[in-house]
């Protein structure tokens, strides 16, 4: 006797933009592009303190071709670069991506030889998270953010989409 | 008698000067001398471990415009006898090149694949001498001083 038998033998109507847009932003499968000590903040917020199963995002995926959300974590040098992009575009589509510190939004303080300042100089990014390292609670409030903005999304996104535009 | 002394004693001619810096002795030996004194070091006065292996790059350094550009600095250190020794090696611009200690200490290969990489020193007789940490089509040697400091070389083309 669940809830669902309250209304009897009924149904209801709804938009499809809700219905797929209230499945994906509570189905989150994340690849976690994990590259510095922005991991170890990253860690704690799957572990019980913070519990990112809460908002249904707890369940990485080690394969970039099963995963909706891209969070790059850390420090992104210019050799990695190229392994970066081809991860992000192996995944299928919708995908989102955060980018995780500063180091990923914006090279942090590594203004040198040696280090891409923005991963969105590679790729596309929805949610930037500040912090070095951002605190827990940061990056729970940018997945929410992201859920928001997922919720604003129509499925005819992605409709007849080139490769051109695509990026 | 410190490993000094018996360096000292044993290459007069190869000794180009001793001195301490910070505590630590060091000997600033000629480069064609670096594999025999090395050798030395190793099997005659126990020197079993190379720990450190790195370069300086003195390009604008105040008063060291007329000396040599480059110095290599080994760090040696004798488990048994628990005394450390310092190694330094003039190496000029216009002929980056010394020789190679990985066939003596293997922790050489990877240091000096760095030094490489970074400096563009070469090294004569290292079986691998490959860059270790910048990617293949990197141009230039980013730690040498008149490499710019954001000389960023990107492999795939940035987004607008």
């Amino acid at each position: 006797m669940g809830l669902e038998t309250a209304f009897g033998n009924s149904f209801f109507t709804s938009r499809i933009d809700s219905a797929i847009n209230w499945a994906r932003k509570y189905s989150f499968f994340q690849y976690p592009f994990v590259t510095a000590c922005c991991g170890m903040e990253f860690m704690s917020v799957f572990a019980s303190s913070y519990d990112i199963a809460r908002f249904g995002a707890e369940f990485p995926r080690f394969s970039p071709r099963q995963a909706d959300v891209l969070f790059v974590v850390g420090t992104v040098n210019e050799k990695l670069a190229p392994v970066l992009r081809r991860v992000y575009e192996q995944m299928a589509e919708p995908k989102w991506v955060v980018s995780f510190g500063v180091c990923a939004t914006s090279g942090g303080f590594y203004d040198n030889y040696a280090t891409v300042q923005g991963i969105d100089k590679i790729i596309p990014v929805d949610i930037y998270i500040p912090g070095c390292p951002p605190r827990p609670q940061a990056i729970l409030d940018a997945l929410t953010k992201l859920q928001e903005k997922v919720d604003k999304e129509t499925v005819l996104k992605y409709k007849n989409r080139g490769e051109n535009e695509r990026n | 008698m410190s490993a000094i002394e018996k360096l000292k004693s044993n290459f007069p001619q190869s000794i180009i000067a001793i001195g301490n810096s910070a505590g630590q002795d060091y000997v600033l030996i000629k480069s064609e001398d670096l594999k025999k004194i090395a050798l030395f070091l190793k099997n005659e006065l126990g020197f079993e471990f190379l720990m450190d292996l790195t370069c300086v790059d003195y390009k604008g350094y105040p008063g060291r415009e007329e000396k040599h550009r480059f110095e290599m600095a080994y760090q040696f250190y004798s488990f048994n006898n628990k005394e450390r020794v310092r190694l330094k090696v003039p190496v000029e611009e216009s002929s980056p090149s010394v020789a190679s200690l990985a066939s003596l200490w293997l922790s050489a290969d990877w240091y000096e694949r760095e030094v490489y990489d970074m400096y563009g020193i070469h090294f004569s007789g290292h079986p691998d001498l490959r860059r270790i940490l910048m990617y293949e089509e990197f141009q230039g040697h980013p730690l040498r001083k008149d490499y710019p400091l954001k000389g960023r070389q990107p492999r795939i083309p940035e987004r607008k």
